[in-house]
């Protein structure tokens, strides 16, 4: 048991959610904001404890099995930062809906436990039980709110196709396992690397791991169960799945396919490049028909899969920072446009068509502002965030050879900016259909500005993050 | 061929037949059952592989308690098979494409050119006072310490999903209350009625 005090971070997040899911219990239904500011205070310790870590710690534990190097501490931290913004964005909401349970909190603090672990995993064991661990609890959130049909049977629809991609990812590893003789990822890259012996094998794992990958991410042509589960699940799950789990998804393709199979980059590449520019284009185009503002929010996120999958075609660190960049903005870019979302659905009701948006800006200024920032963003408008991912992920595609998937990664962003500006312009130039005031509270409102800040401050000067995702892979 | 490898076929054979049976007999009664000679055979499988350990927890744990649970839920719940085959005649045949497309391309991956079976030698035969149960004990408590860590963690999380999604307050359930119950009095219950006596005519 040597270098324990490397998963602090963890091992203090399931001490303190084992507490609130005790202390919950003995709370009287009127004391409920007792649950969500101790599910707040643990979340932010484990945020302080784990930005400790970044720079210099760099380690593994547990024999091999967690690791903590540049790339998993500066992605916890943001992890952890996304789900302490999406908690304050949700209170409210579920709180209407009566959902907001002890359990909510606790599953919400265990899926991001899970994320934590894909993050820090060392071995393909970890990856998998931190990946379970997310997806348990994000399946069991959706179900939670039982009243409406529509959530259960996404949670149906989300439990069974993520059953099928968790089967195929552990196929693939456990043929991975079976031709190289190891779970680890660095021994497995050394075996691969020395002899050719088990890389026939090692290669038909690969094949499963990425249509695992896949429909984990929703990559098309893996992606019908995101427009459904999106649409389904209550809005604040809907912000929870779509925001900081992508992040965890790309540190575990980066465990997966550059620290253990990264010897085959050149098999995924053209795997890569064929799911990325079906996303884009599947995912951009499909957008455009949807009246539903979470189907086409769901959409869209298959067409931003799409670039994130993009910039590991490169192959190359300046290809996975790239994507480290997209993922990381990406993730609190979408966590402001669902904040507005949830701020719409108040009094039982629920802001789910394109309608709902017409007038925002006469009925609450802000919200409407952060949204606007927050879709342009996505769509790539400079000088917004959203922008300098894209533009960086181009870059080293381009760098690397694949003029072709850049020429459709740009046509289909245009395509894209149709429908993001389409809701822009409801907001702003469009009669409300009620136009009654959308009143939120302090500390919404205190988020909903600082997430708008951040989207427009860190696309004025993106200098900062995007040091911090090459010095992850410089070494 | 050796009598081991022999046996292997065996029981791989019936294991092929046994699960193939699961997903087509119309019983769902008869497909559970199938499913434990699937996992029997496996255990005895893994048998052969010196897997002691885990072959008797297959049974004990697959056979034993989860297939008795799956019979109950299958006998207890009357579950109407006949939707669930709707369509079955119709995508047969893109299965079938599909399926053989795949199995042909893993057959001709997997073969001896691509995939010799001299890569992968057969680890040397373990001593017989070799205990199965206590290495993998030792492994599991040192080495996979942080796995078995959070494979209970994800325990957990079932546990509280499987009561947060079937816990209900439901108005017309009755509670019983033992502390009440038990400070019942004489008088709460019992009522002496004096009534004239009457008289047999």
């Amino acid at each position: 048991m040597d270098n324990l005090h490397l998963a602090t971070p963890e091992i203090f997040m399931l001490f303190a959610s084992c507490a609130v899911l005790v202390v919950d219990l003995f709370l009287k239904p009127g004391q409920r904001h007792m649950t969500y500011w101790l599910t707040q205070g643990s979340l932010l310790i484990t945020l302080l404890l784990t930005y400790g870590q970044v720079g210099d710690t760099a380690g593994t534990a547990f024999s091999g099995a967690y690791t903590v190097d540049g790339m998993s501490a500066v992605l916890k931290s943001w992890i952890l930062l996304i789900a302490i913004g999406g908690f304050v964005y949700t209170r409210d909401y579920i709180k209407d809906r009566e959902i907001a349970n002890g359990e909510y909190y606790v599953l919400g603090l265990f899926g991001v436990m899970g994320m934590m672990i894909m993050t820090s995993s060392n071995n393909l064991l970890t990856i998998y039980l931190g990946l379970e661990l997310l997806a348990l609890s994000l399946y069991a959130m959706v179900a939670l709110y039982r009243s409406n049909a529509d959530a259960s049977e996404a949670a149906m629809k989300y439990f069974v196709l993520g059953a099928l991609a968790s089967g195929m990812l552990l196929y693939g590893m456990s043929m991975v396992y079976g031709s190289t003789g190891s779970l680890d990822l660095a021994t497995i890259s050394q075996a691969l690397t020395t002899s050719d012996a088990g890389s026939t094998g090692a290669r038909f794992g690969l094949t499963f791991i990425i249509v695992g990958l896949a429909f984990k991410l929703g990559a098309v042509p893996f992606h019908m169960w995101v427009p459904d589960v999106y649409d389904g699940a209550p809005t604040s799950v809907t912000l929870y799945i779509s925001t900081a789990p992508k992040i965890a998804a790309f540190a575990m393709i980066i465990r997966l396919l550059v620290d253990g199979l990264e010897v085959l980059s050149s098999d995924w590449t053209l795997m890569f490049a064929i799911l990325a520019a079906l996303s884009l284009v599947v995912g951009n185009l499909l957008a455009i028909a949807q009246q539903n503002i979470k189907r086409m929010l769901a959409y869209s996120t298959i067409s931003h899969v799409g670039f994130l999958l993009l910039g590991m075609v490169a192959a190359n660190p300046e290809g996975y920072s790239a994507s480290m960049f997209y993922a990381i903005t990406y993730a609190f870019t979408t966590l402001a446009a669902f904040g507005v979302l949830l701020v719409l659905s108040r009094n039982g009701e629920e802001a789910v068509m394109l309608d709902d948006l017409s007038g925002l800006f006469r009925r609450n200024a802000l919200a409407a502002t952060v949204m606007m920032v927050a879709l342009i963003s996505l769509a790539g408008v400079p000088p917004l965030v959203g922008f300098y991912a894209k533009l960086s992920v181009l870059k080293a595609v381009i760098s690397a050879g694949y003029v072709w998937l850049a020429v459709i990664a740009v046509i289909m962003s245009v395509v894209g900016a149709f429908y993001y500006l389409r809701a822009i312009k409801m907001m702003f130039f469009d009669d409300p259909v009620d136009s009654s005031e959308v009143p939120a509270r302090m500390d919404v409102n205190a988020t909903l500005a600082v997430n708008g800040l951040a989207v427009v401050v860190l696309g004025i000067f993106p200098g900062w993050i995007m040091a911090v995702c090459v010095r992850a892979f410089a070494g | 061929m050796s009598f081991q490898l022999f046996i292997f076929y065996v029981f791989a054979i019936i294991m092929v037949f046994a699960a193939a049976r699961v997903i087509t007999v119309r019983n769902p009664v008869y497909a559970a059952m199938f499913l434990v000679l699937t996992f029997f055979t496996a255990a005895a499988i893994w048998m052969l592989l010196e897997a002691e350990f885990l072959a008797v927890t297959l049974v004990l744990v697959y056979v034993g308690a989860v297939m008795v649970l799956f019979l109950f839920v299958v006998m207890m719940l009357d579950i109407n098979v006949e939707p669930l085959r709707e369509g079955f005649v119709k995508y047969l045949p893109v299965g079938i494409l599909v399926g053989s497309i795949m199995f042909l391309e893993m057959v001709f991956l997997l073969t001896q050119r691509y995939f010799p079976s001299e890569n992968f030698p057969a680890p040397a035969a373990k001593p017989a006072n070799y205990s199965n149960t206590e290495e993998l004990g030792r492994l599991l408590y040192s080495d996979y310490l942080f796995h078995f860590e959070v494979a209970a963690l994800i325990l957990m999380v079932a546990i509280v999903a499987a009561i947060a999604l079937t816990m209900r307050r439901r108005s017309d359930t009755k509670y019983q209350r033992p502390g009440l119950q038990v400070q019942v009095k004489k008088e709460d219950r019992l009522r002496v009625v004096s009534m004239d006596t009457e008289s047999k005519s």
